[in-house]
């Protein structure tokens, strides 16, 4: 049955839809600036690979002689790109919403899965709550991005007034390289993040505009999972093996599908509940463990050992 | 799967809830998103300040917002923020040299040249190189930096501009909010905020890397004020005004902020 799971709270989606723009015309007006003083190049061993930037890349987007216009519109914006990210860093903070966000230390290791199931490598993605390990490393990178650039484009804005920071950024000189090549990070976390949305789908992109995505449960074996919760070791692993319809997905896709963690009970919202080593322990299928957690309505039937069994006639069901 | 066509109140509840909740933040993004846009398109469009102003050359609310910006950023300086300073050998040797505004009249000829001193149009004080050399000396080796992102280490020496107030006793003139400097053919004009001006470090000087400055880094003498952009630094200096308006500035008639401090 279809229900409707909280995932993105309403400061979260303004800040980062503010962002965008906010952003795209930092980015636009630091290019206008850049180009008066375009010496950064990628030179190895002598041989320069790549010139930041080439003539036909100023040319299209009308980048020179426009110094004056860029510190103008860089110098009005930066304003409401700090205060944007101090809105979206503090309530992250204050919700303890950033304990969903901030890598852990399985992240790393949880990361590198995560690519080789998005490449179709590997079958199972390894379970997540709100963010994947891999959205938990991108998240947490580019909030301290983020702070990143405002520090080093203060430290070469001001350098006489705030030398200290010009100090800890190493000099004026290599702080604006920090200043670029930060930059070039938002434009590749951008082509990633715009891909990955694609990918995702239109259940998780509505979701950062509504604030929520469908789920589909089985109402009925959640009662026998409610019963069981304060007994099971992992009630939330078993109540995870809900398949994860997607609209219209057939048999074969569910195969693939994410085991995400999601509990059916009263309100339907990501927390932070599932342990890293337990989560990890079920993927090793080992029948001991299958029968203590196993609470599904699973028919009875001890089907093998193999819990994450999701084919289109025996979907585990919580 | 369920039969779609036989869907249980509650389900018709919460499809009705998906599509309410759908409807109204939709709504409000595409409303909000065009209301961005707009406002965008009105401040990308909006009129460039007219020529003739002391600030002039780029959007009027582009303007207002430099202008608060550095009001806000001006609580930051103060006299005791020094440049950090270099030993004389990481000095350049080649010394950048960027723009000739000011210094194309060739027939300015520096042995016959003297600085004037003036207040509300008229000189009250005429010095020569002499004068000036005979004042104490002070060097420094700073980073300069320019306002399209360059910056060079630089070795300069001269008389510091506070050393000079002080000998002929001009403490009154330094009671005015600006100081304005141009070039003997008006072509190229500075205006610095008396805060600026009289930080220790701001130098008249006449010498570059321990020789006279050649004519082409504004011989005899030129400004040297390391907490502005290189843009503040005139070449070649004619005239020193002191004034409660804001004199004339050469590129802040070109869009950039009138303070330029770093």
């Amino acid at each position: 049955m279809k229900e409707i799971k909280e995932k993105h709270a309403l400061l979260m989606r303004w800040t980062h839809w503010i962002n965008f723009p906010i952003l795209t015309i930092m980015i636009w007006s630091g290019l206008l600036i850049y180009w008066a003083n375009d010496e950064y190049t990628l030179t190895l061993f002598g041989h320069t690979f790549f010139r930041f930037f080439p003539d036909w890349f100023y040319k299209w987007l009308k980048v020179p002689s426009h110094l004056a216009e860029g510190l103008s519109f860089h110098f009005l914006f930066m304003w409401f790109f700090t205060l944007n990210g101090i809105f979206y860093i503090g309530y992250t903070l204050i919700t303890g919403d950033w304990k969903e966000m901030v890598p852990q230390r399985k992240s790393f290791k949880e990361a590198f899965l995560v690519v080789l199931h998005d490449l179709h490598i590997i079958k199972i993605a390894p379970p997540q709550n709100k963010y994947n390990a891999a959205q938990r490393i991108a998240y947490t990178s580019i909030i301290v991005m983020g702070a990143g650039s405002v520090l080093t484009g203060l430290a070469i804005y001001k350098p006489v007034q705030f030398s200290w920071l010009v100090w800890i950024f190493g000099g004026y000189h290599f702080a604006r390289i920090i200043h670029f090549v930060l930059t070039l990070g938002y434009v590749l976390f951008f082509i990633i993040h715009i891909v990955q949305v694609m990918l995702a789908g239109w259940n998780n992109f509505r979701s950062v505009v509504s604030g929520f995505e469908v789920v589909y449960i089985d109402p009925k074996p959640e009662k026998e999972v409610l019963d069981n919760n304060e007994k099971a070791p992992m009630p939330e692993l078993s109540s995870s093996m809900v398949s994860r319809e997607k609209e219209g997905a057939s048999p074969k896709q569910i195969k693939e599908t994410r085991i995400s963690e999601i509990d059916p009970s009263e309100n339907l919202e990501y927390d932070h509940k599932i342990s890293g080593k337990e989560a990890l322990d079920t993927l090793d299928f080992k029948d001991e463990k299958v029968e203590e957690s196993d609470h599904s309505g699973n028919n009875k039937e001890k089907n093998d050992a193999n819990p994450l069994k999701l084919d289109g006639e025996n979907l585990p069901r919580a | 799967m369920e039969n779609k066509n036989s869907k249980t109140p509650e389900e018709i509840l919460v499809d009705k809830k998906i599509n309410r909740r759908n409807f109204i933040s939709f709504g409000t993004f595409f409303l909000l998103g065009g209301a961005g846009f707009t406002a965008w398109k009105w401040l990308y469009n909006s009129p460039v300040e007219p020529e003739g102003g002391i600030t002039s050359g780029t959007r009027i609310p582009l303007r207002k917002a430099l202008n608060q910006t550095e009001l806000a950023f001006r609580n930051f300086f103060s006299p005791h923020h020094l440049v950090k300073t270099y030993p004389k050998s990481m000095a350049a040797k080649k010394v950048r040299q960027n723009s000739d505004i000011g210094l194309t009249d060739t027939s300015f000829k520096p042995e016959n040249w003297k600085l004037a001193l003036e207040k509300d149009a008229k000189t009250f004080l005429h010095l020569t190189i002499e004068d000036i050399k005979a004042l104490p000396k002070t060097e420094i080796v700073f980073d300069f930096k320019c306002v399209e992102g360059w910056d060079q280490i630089q070795y300069w020496g001269g008389v510091s501009f506070n050393d000079l107030i002080k000998h002929y006793g001009l403490e009154e003139y330094t009671r005015h909010k600006y100081v304005g400097m141009d070039t003997p053919d008006k072509n190229y004009y500075v205006g610095l905020d008396m805060e600026s001006a009289t930080h220790p470090q701001t130098l008249l000087a006449y010498e570059m890397n321990g020789l006279p400055i050649p004519i082409n880094h504004g011989a005899p003498l030129r400004l040297i004020i390391p907490v502005k952009y290189g843009i503040k630094n005139i070449k070649r200096i004619g005239t020193i005004s002191f004034s409660n308006d804001r004199p004339r500035d050469y590129w802040a008639e070109e869009g950039y902020d009138y303070y330029a401090g770093l």
